[in-house]
């Protein structure tokens, strides 16, 4: 319990950017016609791909001389999974988005 | 956990990060609009790149170290592997297949993040255990669930139901909670820990697995949206451990947005979000014992004429339709009406096909303009005064139980009210039951002519006679 309480405490501001995050994003999608859900759904998909900026940092800082240490070979290897699968995510999200909408568009007379 | 001096390189990441966050915010606001849509992707995009080009120049680690060349080259030969694969697929999938894509797209991005959880508990200098362990919760459900949900969509996993299946979620939803407490707040080794968290992961798999398996059919768009949801919470947790405001941003906007969708599902369903996880569904409906009448076929060129000679036609499209891969060809009959004087509209259920929007996306590819696609709410008053309903492969979401039969497992659920329009056409392979297996008495009514066949063949034979007339 202490540890969570402490967690809020050093984490203040980040969780106060959090709840009004959420806020934000309630008001920004509500009223979104149903034509759109599909493309919002994968855009969305696509933007939650931002975790590749966390393998960019952790293959990124890699100890690559040591690898024979510990588990840094592990890690390099998951971490350099986590970018693969983190960029198919965004450029194919977003990619697939932009050719949905890009028929939405054409169709108009 | 910067223990070197601030530097220029610093300062200016963290305002790209913000610039990042900011893009995502406006290309989200722009993509709830048809108009900007398209722009609003880009932009999202925009902030995207942004945010990986300034982390792979800018970003030091606590000693104050940049990214190495070996390690850039590394980096670098990912994203273009991961990228052109994502790239090559996005391009190349079938707009039918849009269900699929998406799941194995969202799949991508919660094993990412699982992944970058699973490296973060080991290092030392990581001090958000709590949020790591979310994050690779999760994350993990967030994978093997949308694996599933593929496995689903593309008809090569059945749904599996079961009343012992819910208590073993419980359960198996308690032992999460369980090791996670345990890791958290025991004083026991570090190789313990890191044994337990891998028992962790192992969990969460099994129950993305077997929370996703149940679920099926109609209830599909109200899982992929929420695991749509988990993913970019679980993005946001990782956000955490770097303390990278573009991150938690970009993730809890995902997760929030995927929230009003899954909630949007639901609400077009008149079930709880806990109904459709948890929920038995499907069979009964027999309460209300009334006549049922016989069902009355019509031939294609009864059909024909019928269609060609009336003022105003309405589609109401459904997974029948995906699944027969007949947008094109309804899209044509719609055209070849058109040119004969008819006014045809297309009635969207939010929740017809297999994921939010998927008749919108389908017709969309079929060149139907999205003007003519018009939301339940608004067709529904216009019913009365349609003179065909043509009914192509959708079944609970024109059932009028809904409306009248409170036994009914699906009463309360908006519906299209096809049957007050003059005449319905369902086009349907046979007289089997929906998804929901709830006995349909629109079939049976006075008004309603079955049209039996695959979608795609009587369309073609309707385009034919229409043609010949």
């Amino acid at each position: 319990m202490e540890g969570i309480l402490q967690f809020f405490f050093s984490n203040k501001e980040t969780i106060f950017i959090i709840a009004l995050t959420i806020f934000l994003g309630l008001e920004v999608i509500s009223n979104v016609p149903s034509v759109l859900h599909t493309p919002l759904m994968s855009g969305a998909n696509a933007i939650s791909g931002v975790i590749i900026i966390g393998g960019i940092i952790l293959v990124g800082h890699a100890d690559l001389a040591n690898l024979s240490e510990g588990s840094h070979l592990l890690n390099l290897v998951l971490g350099i999974f986590a970018l693969l699968f983190g960029t198919l995510n965004v450029i194919g999200g977003f990619v697939v988005t932009d050719r949905m909408l890009e028929m939405f568009k054409k169709k108009k007379k | 956990m910067m223990t070197t001096a601030i530097t220029n390189g610093d300062i200016i990441l963290e305002f790209s990060y913000l610039l990042s966050a900011i893009f995502f915010v406006v290309g989200l606001k722009l993509l709830s609009n048809p108009e900007t849509a398209r722009r609003g992707n880009l932009w999202a995009a925009s902030g995207m790149l942004l945010a990986m080009i300034t982390t792979i120049v800018l970003h030091r680690n606590a000693d104050g170290e940049s990214i190495r060349v070996a390690n850039l080259v590394i980096i670098l030969g990912a994203i273009v592997l991961g990228g052109i694969f994502g790239a090559l697929v996005a391009r190349r999938i079938k707009m039918t297949a849009m269900p699929q894509l998406v799941s194995i797209f969202n799949a991508s991005g919660g094993a990412a993040s699982a992944l970058v959880a699973l490296i973060e508990f080991s290092n030392p200098e990581n001090e958000s255990a709590l949020v790591t362990l979310l994050g690779l919760v999760i994350g993990s459900i967030a994978f093997s669930g949308s694996m599933i949900a593929y496995g689903k969509l593309d008809g090569r996993i059945k749904d599996l139901f079961s009343r012992w299946l819910t208590y073993v979620n419980l359960l198996i939803l308690a032992g999460i909670l369980f090791l996670l407490v345990l890791v958290l707040v025991s004083g026991m080794p570090f190789e313990t820990k890191q044994t337990l968290v891998y028992v962790l992961l192992a969990v969460s798999l099994v129950y993305g697995v077997s929370f996703v398996m149940p679920i099926g059919g109609a209830d599909m768009p109200v899982v992929i949206s929420l695991l749509n949801s988990f993913t970019g919470i679980a993005a946001a947790m990782a956000g955490f451990i770097y303390q990278n405001q573009a991150m938690i941003l970009g993730g809890i906007f995902v997760g929030a947005a995927g929230m009003i969708l899954t909630l949007l599902m639901c609400k077009a369903m008149n079930r709880s979000l806990i109904n459709v996880i948890i929920g038995a569904f499907g069979g009964g409906g027999a309460g209300v014992d009334r006549e049922k009448g016989i069902v009355k076929e019509i031939s294609v060129t009864d059909a024909a004429v019928m269609l060609n000679y009336s003022s105003r036609v309405v589609i109401v499209p459904g997974y029948g339709l995906a699944v027969a891969q007949a947008q094109h060809i309804c899209s044509e009959m719609d055209q070849l009406l058109e040119a004969n004087g008819v006014e045809v509209k297309y009635a969207i259920h939010p929740v017809a096909g297999r994921m939010p929007g998927h008749m919108n996306v389908l017709l969309a590819e079929a060149d139907v303009p999205y003007e003519k696609l018009v939301e339940m709410d608004e067709i529904n008053p216009d019913m009365p005064k349609t003179d065909v309903v043509v009914v192509i492969g959708a079944n609970d979401v024109v059932n009028p139980a809904a409306l009248d039969d409170p036994s009914s497992p699906i009463y309360g659920m908006p519906i299209i009210k096809v049957h007050e329009a003059k005449n319905v056409i369902v086009m349907k392979r046979g007289m089997g039951k929906g998804y929901a297996a709830i006995e349909n008495y629109l079939f049976y009514a006075d008004n309603t002519r079955m049209l039996f066949g695959n979608a795609k063949d009587s369309l073609q034979k309707l385009v034919t006679e229409i043609k010949a007339l």
